[in-house]
């Protein structure tokens, strides 16, 4: 195993290092080749993804919004906003951090740990920097499709209430793409399966609940309000919720500069970690 | 040694296993009931109009809690009755060891499901501690919601275990949760009264065997709970365990046999 990983890694670069980068990034689309080898028995475990935030949707959106009405217009610069055209939004930017860490958290770990996909994929002509593109870039297929999908139900329901909503679905790649290289970067910590607790337990579901997915974060005290804006999900929810509604101005702005800071931290730290794991 | 005694070595060998992760299973057990309280009922209920009669004159939080407890108690089963048993049957091979010694798939299948029990118990004596935190219960029937929320979780468990022996992967579970699970969870009267559903939804609603467990939860510990309907309602969920037992037996033999 020793032996076989550094002779794994590419040879020497070319003095370009933009050609470097597309070079490690086309050749990473084998692995995304053999995922799609891999699920097309397993279809069913992302395509029944698409159906959790069409759940929440009609369940809170319709059960809940049917006794909220319209959000209280204080917390939506005084417009008549429904609770449903609200909700969606937020739904959308939660499906797409799910399909992302999903991926990049449950089947990373499993084909880190058990599979031991990595250990024979390095014996290609790819390196960790292929295996962690092409993971990330999986798992952005994956959260696109859950992504479209909401995006397609929001518009039959006339959801997008502005010219604003055409920037939804790049907004929700980029979220994507940070929440892929989160999950890339935590799942090399994680050592049992008993571990999952942490990441789902103590920071995708809390995040899911508190990042102004249900209900404007106005409601709760100034301190707590300024700890949930230091999240990734608030930041991808107010950015998507934004241009959904039409509300955008400088703190959309600083939701994409933030969640494009927060994609660069992760990666790298993902590039790091994916090695410390696989070269030993 | 009687059937008993023998399910009572299963159960024991979970306990062994246990043991290392009980205090962390018992602390998220106390953190996700506050998180959602915290979130959904004090967050959400801040933009639900204080005079709307839906949630039975009771504030949201307070109405949510005790919805929540069921909830839990169906995906606690639902878990537990997956992945581990699958672990068991084919990953591990848990199963074939046990069954090479004097117990039989009724020891596995009656232990299983006293695991189940324990653990939903005891997640739910957290939970209702932490609705005492929050100030919901609103009768001393409160702590008959313990053998409730752990009946909710032995009809799951059992079905549950059933459909787990009959399959040859992990995949279906996926669908379970997503098609069956979820849905359950968000329509079961948890978040919203099912009032709010067109009627013929409500219906269907009515039929599922989370609403059952729901309404014999809230109403234990709102005091809102009818004694007529309450039998009903527990009649349901002991049919459904009933039959989930049965079939578990049947499925587990016939899968441990081939």
């Amino acid at each position: 195993m020793t032996s076989l990983a550094p002779a794994a890694q590419p040879a020497p670069a070319p003095a370009n290092p933009l050609a470097v980068a597309w070079a490690r990034l086309w050749r990473s689309r084998r692995l995304v080749e053999r995922n799609i080898l891999v699920y097309r028995h397993q279809w069913i475990i992302i395509f029944s993804g698409v159906f959790e935030p069409i759940f929440y949707l009609i369940a809170i959106g319709f059960g809940i919004g049917g006794i909220v009405g319209n959000v209280p217009p204080q917390f939506v610069e005084g417009r008549e906003i429904s609770y449903l055209a609200f909700a969606a939004p937020a739904l959308l930017a939660t499906a797409a951090m799910n399909g992302a860490v999903f991926e990049t958290i449950f089947n990373v770990f499993f084909k880190l740990n058990y599979a031991k996909t990595y250990d024979g994929v390095l014996a290609t002509p790819m390196g960790i920097t292929e295996i962690a593109l092409g993971e990330m870039l999986w798992a952005l297929f994956r959260a696109a499709l859950y992504a479209v999908a909401m995006f397609v139900i929001m518009l039959v329901l006339g959801l997008i209430l502005s010219p604003w909503g055409l920037l939804i679905i790049p907004a929700a790649l980029l979220v994507a793409a940070a929440f892929a290289a989160a999950g890339l970067a935590g799942t090399s910590y994680l050592r049992t399966v008993n571990d999952f607790d942490v990441p789902m337990g103590l920071i995708v579901m809390p995040m899911f609940l508190f990042s102004g997915t249900f209900f404007p974060i106005e409601v709760y005290p100034e301190p707590v309000q300024w700890l949930v804006q230091l999240t990734p999900l608030y930041h991808a929810i107010n950015l998507i919720r934004g241009l959904s509604l039409g509300m955008v101005g400088l703190p959309q702005l600083w939701d994409f500069i933030y969640l494009v800071a927060f994609f660069a931290i992760c990666l790298t730290l993902a590039m790091r970690q994916m090695e410390k794991r696989l070269i030993k | 040694m009687t059937v008993i005694a023998a399910s009572g070595r299963v159960w024991h060998r979970n306990w062994l296993v246990y043991r290392r992760l009980w205090h962390r299973s018992l602390a998220f057990g106390f953190l996700q009931p506050v998180l959602f309280l915290t979130a959904m009922g004090l967050g959400l209920g801040a933009i639900i109009p204080q005079d709307a009669d839906a949630f039975g004159g009771f504030e949201y939080v307070v109405w949510l809690g005790p919805g929540l407890l069921a909830a839990m108690a169906m995906q606690t089963a639902t878990f537990e009755s997956t992945y581990p048993i699958m672990n068991k049957i084919m990953w591990g091979r848990n199963y074939e060891a046990m069954l090479s010694t004097p117990l039989q798939i009724r020891n596995i299948v009656w232990g299983e499901l006293g695991w189940s029990a324990f653990r939903i118990g005891s997640l739910a004596v957290v939970f209702l501690v932490v609705l005492f935190l929050f100030g919901v219960p609103r009768s001393p029937m409160a702590v008959l919601a313990i053998p409730f929320t752990i009946l909710i979780g032995l009809a799951f468990s059992s079905c549950l275990i059933a459909f787990t022996a009959t399959q040859k992967n992990d995949v279906g579970f996926s669908a379970v949760f997503r098609f069956v699970i979820n849905p359950l969870f968000l329509f079961s009267g948890t978040f919203f009264p099912l009032t709010q559903l067109p009627d013929g939804l409500q219906l269907v609603a009515w039929a599922t065997p989370l609403f059952h467990g729901v309404e014999l939860v809230r109403g234990s510990i709102l005091g809102t709970l009818d004694p007529l309907a309450a039998v009903l309602h527990l009649a349901y969920l002991l049919t459904m365990f009933a039959i989930g037992t049965w079939l578990a037996e049947r499925t587990l033999t016939r899968r441990m046999a081939g």
